[in-house]
């Protein structure tokens, strides 16, 4: 890969971890209301899928979905005045966290209803096949929505439809608070087989190597070969959503959780990148700086809008009634 | 009972706060509780007393209880072949309740939010629902729903969906607003031989607290209860509203003498309660949370229209959500809600009408 494109993700992965880092720190100061769940520790999912994508290409979110948002080219100025309910958010305030879409960069929509996204994941690459055009789309789940019914479904039109879709399964060890294990038979990645399709195994801490994988299922998509499924086995640092210290006792061991941050994606791709492009260092440290700044532009921007006048909540029930 | 004003919690009974101490009250037989407390001790009476209920969903089990801890330490009473923790998989599990209770199981499914019932809604109104018409086999599951908002979560954990289930034969639909009826309508859910759907009112979970009755209290199903009496107007609402609604009518005392039907079973309905109120009062504004059109209101409205026309000196008012999701940003969330406000000025209009 060239540097330039190796420090591209260097540079998205940080745009998640800074945005992440500064929305906990909101909701701890109180100004962020509704549920917020953080994507720290998985930023090389995203960014290493998206990677492969153009921007004609799709995704469907999840309700853990600023860092897909962001890989696939989200502006987070309007995605932390969403946070904020202002009128200037992606969803004029009336989503949240849970519900960011630009259907212009592809983003097909972050879903608080776990597992809404997988069968439109499937519409996307039904869509596409339709239209003719070749498109792709990477549909991003949990573990934990792995066990509703509809993935077997959705699995089932791609693979008799030869759809052009990548099902990438985020398996951070659990479903809320209880792990993962005690709930799923077997494992995902294995669900393809049945269905004659590709299941693979990545480590989703390593950005190149989600890239390598979802790079190969993306081009079988693309040439109309079907669906893969790809399950990037990976770690949440933070708690399932904000706050919830204060309702829950730990449910993860800190050993667990430290043996995962001993092997954080950004920390752990930056060395890399130091070893591999010493000359190049300073440019980490311009990227951090750049985000950093951009992230606290956003906060200023989502300040300084204004909430929508309560007479918004009466509007965009239907779209306009076509010429 | 005392309230604080619903729906302004923090942080809406997430946290794991001090509870009400449930201190027994005179001769023990009550004891002061929140509604949440209510709603647990409800459940661990009846799984006391019946081998046959169980408690099942996301995340109930273990040292965590579930969302809203309603099921805090429940495993570690009744065990887990009674406390299951299931994956998310809403129509898997409801289906398995339907499974369990026609081999004669009382499964009582927690939805984390009354807002994923949509993931199972097929196992709920084209099994459970019909089972006892078409095939004679009674289903008789609890579905426990934490409902409504005010809580800024945006338009998947808010909403009111009762009327879909209102609309479907053979489903029972219970909303308890207080901590006795809460307590009540719950054990008399579990014995009910019918698939019943139990709304509980996010927003009230510690907001209020009561006294309830300890042991087995129950409330019956399909009985309204005259929570404020009076005889210039009626309002006719449950859930959270019956608080905000509470509220209106101290602020009017003086002015208008409100008498107030908190409805506490939404199917079936006590038209008997609500047709007499509104024969002596001869005024009624309908009052709920979810949104207005084609809701329960709208049930309610069309009753006093056919039984008791002659008797109405006003037409009756009707006050719901908006017809919109439900939306995230606080003031759009706040014009899509019926409040105290909003409750006052409609009885003002109708009383003056
Ligand atoms: C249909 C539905 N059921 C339940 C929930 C509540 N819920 C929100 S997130 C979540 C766990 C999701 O786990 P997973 O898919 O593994 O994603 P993760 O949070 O680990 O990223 C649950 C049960 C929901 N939002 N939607
Ligand atoms: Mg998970």
């Amino acid at each position: 890969m060239l540097s330039d494109a190796l420090l591209h993700l260097y540079r998205l992965m940080m745009r998640i971890r800074v945005f992440e880092e500064k929305v906990q720190e909101l909701h701890k100061l109180g100004r962020l209301p509704g549920f917020v769940h953080v994507y720290l520790g998985e930023e090389a999912v995203a960014v290493g899928a998206c990677s492969v994508l153009r921007r004609t290409d799709h995704i469907t979110s999840t309700h853990r979905g600023h860092g897909h948002c962001i890989a696939k080219g989200a502006d987070v100025a309007p995605m932390m005045a969403e946070l904020f309910g202002k009128a200037d958010g992606y969803c004029k305030g009336k989503g949240g966290s849970m519900h960011i879409i630009d259907t212009s960069l592809g983003i097909l929509g972050a879903n608080g209803i776990v597992g809404g996204g997988i069968p439109m994941a499937a519409g996307a690459g039904l869509a596409d096949t339709v239209l003719g055009r070749d498109g792709v789309t990477v549909c991003f789940f949990g573990d934990g929505a792995a066990n509703q019914g509809v993935l077997l479904e959705a699995l089932n039109l791609s693979a008799i439809w030869k759809l052009p879709v990548v099902y990438l399964c985020e398996s951070n060890h659990y479903m809320e608070f209880t792990p993962t294990a005690d709930l799923t038979a077997g494992r995902i990645y294995r669900r393809a087989e049945p269905f004659g399709i590709p299941g693979v195994e990545v480590d989703g801490n390593d950005v190149l190597e989600v890239r390598r994988a979802a790079a190969e299922a993306v081009d079988r998509a693309r040439r109309g070969e079907g669906p893969t499924l790809i399950e990037a086995v990976t770690y949440r640092f933070a708690g399932h959503s904000e706050g919830e210290e204060a309702f829950v006792s730990a449910y993860r061991t800190e050993e667990e959780v430290e043996s995962w941050k001993a092997r954080d994606p950004v920390t752990c791709f930056r060395e890399r990148l130091l070893a591999e492009l010493p000359d190049r260092a300073s440019e980490l440290d311009d990227i951090d700086d750049a985000e950093q700044a951009s992230v606290e532009a956003a906060v200023r921007f989502a300040e300084a809008a204004p909430f929508p006048p309560p007479g918004q909540a009466l509007e965009h029930v239907f779209a306009e009634a076509g010429a | 009972m005392k309230r604080s004003p619903a729906g302004t919690g923090e942080n809406f009974g997430f946290s794991d706060a001090p509870s009400a101490t449930a201190t027994a009250a005179g001769g023990g037989s009550e004891a002061v509780m929140t509604y949440l407390e209510a709603i647990s001790d409800a459940l661990r009476t009846e799984m006391r007393r019946d081998p046959d209920v169980l408690v099942m969903g996301e995340d109930i089990a273990g040292s965590f209880g579930g969302a809203f801890k309603v099921t805090k330490g429940f495993e570690e009473e009744f065990g887990a072949r009674r406390v299951i923790n299931t994956p998310m998989c809403e129509q898997g599990f409801v289906g398995a309740a339907n499974g369990m209770a026609l081999m004669g199981l009382r499964p009582v499914v927690e939805m984390q939010f009354a807002d994923f019932i949509s993931t199972g809604f097929d196992a709920i109104v084209q099994y459970a629902a019909p089972n006892h018409y078409r095939w004679g086999a009674p289903v008789p599951w609890v579905i426990r729903a934490p409902s409504d908002g005010g809580i800024r979560s945006g338009p998947f954990h808010s909403q009111n969906p009762e009327a879909w289930f209102v609309h479907t034969p053979g489903l029972k639909v219970v909303a308890p607003s207080t901590p006795a009826d809460a307590k009540g309508l719950l054990i008399s859910a579990i014995r009910d031989d019918n698939p019943v759907i139990y709304f509980e009112a996010k927003p009230l979970y510690r907001s209020i607290r009561g006294e309830v009755p300890s042991g087995e209290h129950t409330t019956p199903i399909g009985k309204a209860s005259i929570v404020r009496e009076g005889t210039e107007l009626t309002v006719v609402t449950y859930g959270s509203i019956v608080h905000q609604s509470l509220a209106a009518a101290d602020r009017l005392a003086g002015e208008v003498s409100v008498e107030i039907v908190d409805l506490r079973t939404l199917k079936p309905l006590d038209t008997g309660t609500v047709l007499a109120s509104v024969r002596k009062t001869g005024r009624a504004v309908v009052v709920h949370a979810a949104n207005r059109l084609a809701g329960v209101g709208a049930e309610i409205a069309a009753l006093l229209a056919e039984e008791a026309f002659e008797y109405l000196d006003a037409p009756v008012a009707r006050l719901g959500g908006l017809d919109t999701p439900v939306p995230f940003s606080p003031p759009l969330e706040d014009a899509y809600r019926p409040d105290q406000a909003k409750i006052t000025e409609a009885i003002r209009r109708t009383a003056r009408f």
